[in-house]
């Protein structure tokens, strides 16, 4: 690990360093029109502070992006919706309820193809097709037939003030993105699971039928267990499929919020920094909650002796 | 009301037709292992169209699988210009830079095992995160064009093809070096004899996700900004429009597209990595 | 048997840095091989006899003394293309064929088309695979593919041929016949062999010379000349000599702490 840290950070402050250079040469051109509209000469180092610090620059540098978040994550309100924080949970709250639904149905799915032929006849091909298949365009429709029929919030507002006093924010339009999110982990859990449930060997299998043992004590004894990489494997492919989802269906749904929807609109606006705030906060995301699920990993396979 | 019920009826009789044909004595043929997931599609489409008439769901919600195929049929033009702007335009010329792009990077830094061990992990980092992302700006640096959905499947594709290509590189084990050493093949016999065709089955690994990725890319990349043409763009403008129909067919054009280039990819593969256990089982 | 050297080892020392302190792989090797030998060495796991082929193959680069191959430097004759390497485990290319996998030094070393056509066929024959070029590494079993391996390490004409445990991994019928087989290989060509073995029959029947070796560190125990005549049938393994220096290679192992725990 620490053998590698020189590398990465040599290379991490090669891509800073092209980045900064990157902004001077795609921001200098407003900075040159702006000056010859004002009739002024701009010497070069004002020419590249200012391609530093533009409103709306083509390219934001670092430093701005990094300002930006700190603005709207630790001076802003949690609850405003200005907040980056605020709108993180959307869609982390999307991608959470979409992936316990996805991988639960997913793993279910599974242990059914491995159990019945027919099951895994039939529908076994589908399921790899459908990696082949482009699901992320169908969630503009799913938002909005959803949005039709009135299933778009997790607690309706009768139901949750009833319970809670009020409606938490993030319940309101979450289904649809929680079911893209579930459709989109769906498909790898049970691609993954089939595999790992499949795994064990002839040998053991034919050891475990020398005593005797019923199809739900191979599961339990041996499928599942053998199963855990694989599971992890597909947890963690699953969870950022799922958080893409959410992102994603983020750009139909109503009300506009979340971290797509933050993209969206400074796209609108030309809000170039917010754009980028936004992609950063959700890599940081993506990179935690993978990150979360390795941990879960490497303390599982220990246990189990499972490790290399 | 009888829509309802023939439907019902279809659909037992689906599922023990199949139920019979995966426990027969012919269940390893290639006919029934292409007969089973056909019927379970089928029925599957005919539930759809049963469901949705004999419940008159309107088709602003989930139109019938027989109205999208007329749909499709009427709207041929527009959906091959669609499919030409989206996937020739856009994927595959996306995917072609990137995925090359990729391989050229790979063996660049594999001289150097500084970078593969600064880069490697860079490159994972990346490529677990929402490159879909990056599509907004994007588009904002490269225009409405294909030419930015092109830019945003190159930036999907690159990391994993990319941390694909370093592994499948790094795939030959100790002795087969040691092997060219003996022959003192020096490092690029040993790069075009050894590794390269060695690393086959992972970059061909990686050129299947690809595929995938490809696709989702131009058409994501399209609801961010596009001409009036494209597959993303019909089908956000049809959602907009409440014309299900032609969005399901637009879909269905999507999976074909994308199952057809994985298809492709996968006899490429075939034919290339042929010695591999994987493909000889 | 002339009396040219063809590799010698004076002093040679080969010391490896591991996490767990230095490993003593070779210590004080003096040995010389003549041109037309067919030696063996033999010894348990750790003794160095891997290693010291290695270090003749320029595998390994020693910490101490010499080793010469042909007179040169270890380095030189192996970029002088000076001899063939068997390894344990046959590695060939799955994905050429047995003809492909034997041309493949050739390649490398800028044979022509038609030399190289004429080698393989050569080399088939005296590994006996002829009509089996075309096939695939994974369409033979486990006995023809290391013959191949073999083919492929006699392809390019180097008078050495190295050869580390090549039949380790085959049943003993297997082996049995293989052994002949190398014999009369060798018989034919007049190649100088070096190679390892963990069989006490193996070593004994193939060798004209054993180099019995003992670990911790690896070192030298004992030097046997066979006495055996050099044509030799498979049924030598029952005469009164044979057993005697099997004996005597047994004994040399003990010495060296082979069966202690």
């Amino acid at each position: 690990m620490m053998r590698n840290l020189f590398p990465i950070l040599t290379v991490v402050a090669a891509i800073m360093v092209i980045w900064y250079a990157a902004s001077i040469g795609m921001n200098k051109k407003w900075t040159y029109d702006q000056a010859g509209r004002a009739g002024e000469e701009v010497s070069f180092t004002e020419m590249v502070a200012d391609t530093w610090a533009q409103d709306r620059p083509v390219l934001p540098a670092p430093h701005q992006v990094v300002a930006e978040l700190y603005r709207t994550t630790v001076l802003k309100n949690v609850t405003s919706k200005r907040s980056l924080v605020f709108h993180g949970w959307i869609t982390l709250s999307a991608t959470l309820l979409g992936f316990v639904f996805g991988t639960g149905m997913g793993i279910l799915l599974a242990v059914g193809i491995v159990h019945n032929r027919a099951m895994d006849m039939g529908v076994m091909p589908w399921a790899i097709a459908s990696q082949t298949i482009p699901i992320l365009a169908i969630a503009p429709m799913i938002v909005v037939v959803m949005s039709t029929v009135g299933a778009t919030d997790l607690l309706g507002k009768e139901t949750a003030t009833a319970l809670f006093g009020y409606q938490p924010a993030f319940m309101k339009g979450i289904l649809p993105k929680a079911v893209i999110a579930a459709y989109l982990s769906f498909f790898p859990v049970v691609v993954g699971m089939v595999k790992g449930l499949r795994s064990p060997d002839h040998m053991q299998l034919d050891l475990l039928k020398t005593y005797n043992a019923s199809k739900s004590r191979t599961f339990w004894s041996l499928r599942m267990p053998s199963s855990t990489p694989y599971l992890f494997t597909s947890l963690k492919i699953g969870m950022a499929a799922a958080l893409v989802g959410a992102i994603v269906s983020e750009l139909s749904a109503v009300p506009l919020r979340g971290l797509g929807a933050r993209m969206l609109t400074g796209s609108y606006y030309g809000q170039t920094i917010q754009i980028w705030a936004a992609l950063f906060a959700a890599a940081a995301l993506a990179a935690t909650l993978v990150a979360m699920i390795s941990w879960i990993e490497r303390r599982s396979l220990k246990k189990m002796g499972m490790t290399q | 009301m009888t829509w309802i019920i023939g439907v019902f009826v279809f659909w037992i009789v689906a599922y023990f037709l199949n139920i019979y044909l995966a426990n027969s004595a012919w269940n390893n043929t290639r006919i029934i292992k292409l007969a089973v997931p056909a019927i379970f599609g089928i029925t599957l489409l005919v539930v759809w169209e049963g469901l949705v008439r004999g419940l008159e769901v309107p088709s602003v919600i989930l139109p019938p699988p027989s109205m999208i195929g007329a749909r499709i049929m009427e709207s041929l033009p527009i959906l091959w210009s669609d499919f030409v702007q989206t996937f020739v335009k856009g994927a595959l010329t996306g995917y072609i830079m990137g995925c090359g792009a990729a391989v050229a990077t790979a063996i660049i830094i594999d001289r150097s095992p500084f970078l593969q061990r600064g880069l490697l992990p860079v490159g994972n980092f990346i490529a677990a995160l929402p490159i879909i992302g990056t599509a907004p700006i994007l588009v904002m640096w490269f225009g409405f064009d294909w030419h930015s959905k092109a830019a945003v499947v190159v930036v999907m594709v690159f990391f994993p093809m990319l941390v694909n290509t370093v592994q499948g590189l790094a795939a030959t084990d100790n002795m087969q070096r040691d092997l060219m050493r003996t022959y003192a093949g020096g490092y690029w016999n040993t790069l075009f004899k050894l590794r390269l065709p060695a690393a086959m089955p992972a970059i061909f690994n990686g050129l299947k996700i690809a595929t995938t990725l490809a696709l989702i890319g131009a058409i994501v990349a399209e609801f961010f900004g596009s001409p009036t043409v494209g597959m993303g763009f019909r089908i956000s403008v049809e959602v907009g429009r409440l014309g299900l129909d032609m969005v399901w067919a637009e879909i269905t054009v999507a999976a074909l597209a994308g199952s057809a280039f994985y298809g492709v990819i996968a006899m490429i593969e075939k034919g290339v990595t042929f010695w591999h256990p994987s493909q000889r089982s | 048997m002339s009396q040219e050297v063809v590799i010698q080892a004076k002093n040679l020392d080969l010391i490896f840095p591991t996490n767990d302190g230095d490993v003593h792989a070779l210590n004080d090797i003096n040995l010389d091989i003549h041109k037309g030998d067919f030696v063996s060495f033999i010894g348990p796991s750790g003794c160095g006899k891997t290693t010291f082929l290695r270090t003749i193959a320029a595998l390994e680069t020693p910490t101490g003394g010499t080793v010469t191959v042909n007179g040169m430097t270890a380095d030189e004759a192996r970029k002088n293309r000076a001899y063939g390497y068997v390894f344990q485990a046959a590695g060939l290319y799955p994905w050429r064929t047995i003809r492909g996998n034997i041309k493949l030094p050739l390649e490398i070393m800028g044979y022509s088309k038609e030399e190289q056509e004429k080698h393989v066929n050569h080399v088939l024959d005296l590994v006996d695979l002829r009509g089996f070029g075309k096939k695939f590494p994974w369409q033979l079993s486990g006995g023809m593919q290391q013959r191949a391996s073999i083919a492929r390490a006699l392809a390019f004409d180097a008078d050495i041929l190295l050869m580390d445990e090549p039949f380790g991994a085959l049943d003993e019928i297997v082996r049995d016949h293989l052994n002949e087989q190398l014999l009369q290989l060798w018989d034919r060509t007049n190649k100088t062999i070096a190679f390892v073995t963990h069989s006490i029959p193996e070593a004994v029947y193939l060798s004209t010379k054993i180099v019995v070796m003992s670990p911790r560190p690896g070192r030298i125990a004992d030097v046997i000349e066979s006495t055996l005549p050099r044509i030799r049938p498979l049924d030598i393994r029952d005469s009164q000599e044979f057993q005697d220096i099997a004996h005597r290679v047994r004994e040399g192992l003990r010495a060296g702490h082979a069966y202690d725990d």
